[in-house]
Formats: structure tokens, sequence, C-alpha cells
């Protein structure tokens, strides 16, 4: 789940600013896709699961980061061999694994807290403009918050129009669930009104 | 000191709360009723999450109508369902959340968040996502969120009703334990028996303000 990958760690990356750690990812997102050549990108792959094994995580951290694109490289891979050749379509997967990769390994050894600052820090300059930094820091932390919750009430919703015998309404689904996170909203203004949040 | 001067609150057409007139010194107080008769409307108006539509409230002689943002500060507020209240996905950011907004030094923050967290046995927790605590951590992390302000009073509006038993038990050993003015919002009548004085709210009114034993009885009473 989103909300829930940093791991603790005392490793160089972990002990890293999260701003340059961000901007090591926008360089490699652009970096990998200006270098035409498998070989080169896959010795980047290669680069960030040397990473991985710095930052102390074992290969099973690394295999999970893997599996949930594993599908979506092999259907990029199989359209690029069909278009192209097995040089474009590794190429291609590797590109999307190796950012992906970096991505994750960011979120594992950065606190969101620690990114949302550096966020805010980058947003400053834009305080004349209207824009309030703390504001949309909060916002940002609050959609990771509320995903995996989000995620448990359409469980129960579905639990209980199943056994209703609902099960394949979406409108039994949708109401309830809008219904309840709109409700849900207002508590949570509270909730922030209350703990002094102006 | 509380104190409620002839408050009433209207929402639209319907009276929620009529004429109330309270001073609430002691240090434990339960607030029963039944759902909708105005109890939660009542504890809202503490800090200011719910503005009178006629008379006054005061804490410590602030009206937290007017000084919302001060009140806050002295008046910790944990809800029903913690889930509404834990804002940041890691446990430890969320009770930053509330000390960065008091603008405390780093230090001091990291202080009062190990302090809290070893208090309800939660220090483990502490990188931990909030979301993948137990319903009674979550419970526990959402009244540390407010205890970590070091409020003067904290109000619990029915702090145990989504808990099991042995969860119950541990969030009314942390009320028990509070040096803060309590006041509880409750359908868990045993959670308020030992408290110093119990107010039944039925209809907007004061129907009942008396020690726990007696407004507990009264109350078995007029539901029954």
């Amino acid at each position: 789940m989103i909300a829930g990958l940093y791991i603790d760690g005392n490793s160089v990356l972990h002990r890293a600013q999260a701003g340059p750690k961000i901007l090591a990812m926008v360089a490699l997102g652009t970096g990998v896709f200006m270098v035409p050549d498998w070989p080169v990108v896959s010795l980047v792959l290669a680069s960030v699961i040397a990473l991985y094994r710095l930052s102390g995580f074992g290969w099973r951290v690394i295999i999970a980061q893997i599996r949930p694109m594993a599908w979506l490289l092999a259907i990029f891979f199989a359209v690029q061999l069909w278009l192209n050749d097995w040089q474009a379509g590794l190429l291609v997967i590797t590109r999307i694994a190796a950012i992906v990769m970096f991505a994750s390994l960011i979120t594992l050894t950065t606190k969101t807290s620690d990114m949302l600052a550096s966020l805010e820090r980058a947003l400053r300059p834009l305080k004349p403009l209207g824009v309030n930094p703390e504001k949309v820091s909060l916002a940002i932390s609050m959609v990771l918050r509320f995903i995996p919750v989000i995620a448990t009430v359409a469980s129960e919703i579905r639990d209980a129009q199943r056994a209703r015998g609902l099960d394949r309404s979406i409108l039994a689904m949708i109401v309830p669930l809008i219904i309840r996170t709109l409700k849900m909203a207002d508590d949570v203004a509270d909730a922030i009104e209350a703990r002094s949040f102006d | 000191m509380i104190r409620f001067e002839n408050v009433s609150v209207q929402f639209d057409q319907r009276r929620v709360l009529e004429n109330i007139d309270l001073a609430l010194g002691e240090k434990r107080i339960g607030i029963i009723g039944a759902n909708g008769s105005g109890k939660s409307t009542l504890v809202r108006l503490l800090n200011g999450l719910q503005t009178a539509t006629s008379g006054r409230v005061l804490v410590d002689d602030l009206d937290p109508a007017k000084d919302g943002r001060k009140v806050r500060r002295h008046v910790g507020f944990v809800f029903q369902n913690p889930d509404n209240q834990i804002v940041y996905p890691v446990v430890e950011e969320d009770l930053a959340f509330g000390l960065k907004a008091l603008k405390l030094p780093r230090d001091e923050i990291n202080h009062r968040i190990d302090e809290i967290l070893a208090r309800y046995d939660l220090l483990d927790f502490k990188t931990h996502p909030s979301h993948l605590l137990s319903g009674g951590q979550k419970q526990l992390l959402a009244i540390s969120g407010v205890l970590v302000m070091a409020p003067r009073y904290v109000v619990f509006d029915e702090p145990t009703t989504l808990l099991d038993l042995r969860n119950r038990n541990r969030v009314e050993r942390a009320i028990a334990d509070l040096d803060q003015t309590v006041i509880t919002v409750s359908h868990d009548l045993d959670l308020i028996a030992e408290y110093d004085r119990v107010l039944v709210i039925e209809n907007g009114r004061i129907a009942v303000d008396d020690r726990p034993a007696v407004a507990i009885a009264r109350y078995r009473e007029m539901m029954a």
C-alpha cells in the first residue's frame, strides 16, 4: 500500500535529504529516456538494484517491488517484440523497471514527512502567488493516509451489499461510498480544526 | 472552569440545545443521553467546532466562538472514530502534526512524541503506517495526538464505541490516568461510573445533573 512503504534504516540513502533524492529520481527518469541502448539502461537498472542492497534491503523487498508490474512489463515486451524487435522490447521494459524501482527505493528510504517538508520548501517561493505550502503538504499527506481507509470502507460496503444480494449493482456500491466519504471528510475537517491547524 | 451561559443551539428550525446554564469545575464529567439528544453538540461548543445560536460558552474565561485558536490549544478533542482523526500515514508523523502547528522546535517535538508513545506502549510502532494499527492502538494514537499537545481539558466523544472489551478497558485506563480535566460523552455507562459528575441530556436540556450513581439510575429509568 502506498502509505506504508517507508522501511526504517540507517543507510546512506536513509540519511540523505529528501530533496536531492527526488531530484535524482527526476534526473534518472529523464536520463533513461535519453539513452537509446538497452545494455546501458540495463546497467542503470542493475545499479538501482545494487542501491537496494547497499540500503540494507533483501531480495524479498526487491522482488516485491517488481512483482506488481511484471505482467505489465511482459505486455510491453510482447508488443515491442511484435512491432519492432526484442532489443526494443528490452529497452522499454528496462527503462520502466529502472524508473519504478528507483522511485520505490526513494519511497522506501524517505519518510513521507521528509518528502512533504521538501515539497513545502520548494513551494515556499510561490507564497506571494497565493500558494499555501503547508496546506498543499497536508492535502498530499491526507491522500496517502486515506487511500487505505477508503479502500476499507469500500470493502465493507461491498460485503454489506453482497450480503443483500446486490453484488452486481455499481450504484449500490458508489452511492454509499460517496455518502460515507463525504461524511468522513466532514469529521476529518473537524478533527484537523480541533488539532489547532488553521 | 467551563461555563455555559444560557446557551442555545438551533439547526435550521430544530432546537438542539435549549438554555443551558452550567458551571463545570470537576475533574471528571460524564455526559449521557439518547441518540440525537444534543450531547455531542454540547461538547463541540467547548472548542468552537460548534457555535451557540444564543448565549455564550467560556473556557477559562475565553469564548471559543471568538478565540477558537487559543481555546483549541487548551481543549483536546478525541472523536469516536480514530480513522477520521489520524491525518498522517505514519504514526510519528501524525503525532508531529499538531506540534508543528504550535511551531515547537524539532527536539521538543521528538521528545514529546517519544514520551507519549512510551506511555501507551506504542514506541515500537513509531515508524509504522497508522492504517495498519489495531482499532485499540488507533484510538490510543488518536488520544496521544491530543495529549501530546498538553491540553488542560480533554473531551472524549464516545471513545469506546468501536472497540472490543480489551481495547475498551485500555482506553478506560488511559482516561483514568490523565491529569487533565476530562469530559466524556458516552453510551458506555461503566466508563463514567466512577466520575465526579454526570449530566443526562434529553431533548437539548439537562434532565439530570448529579453524582454518577444517581444520574445513571435516573437515565436507566428514563430509557426503560
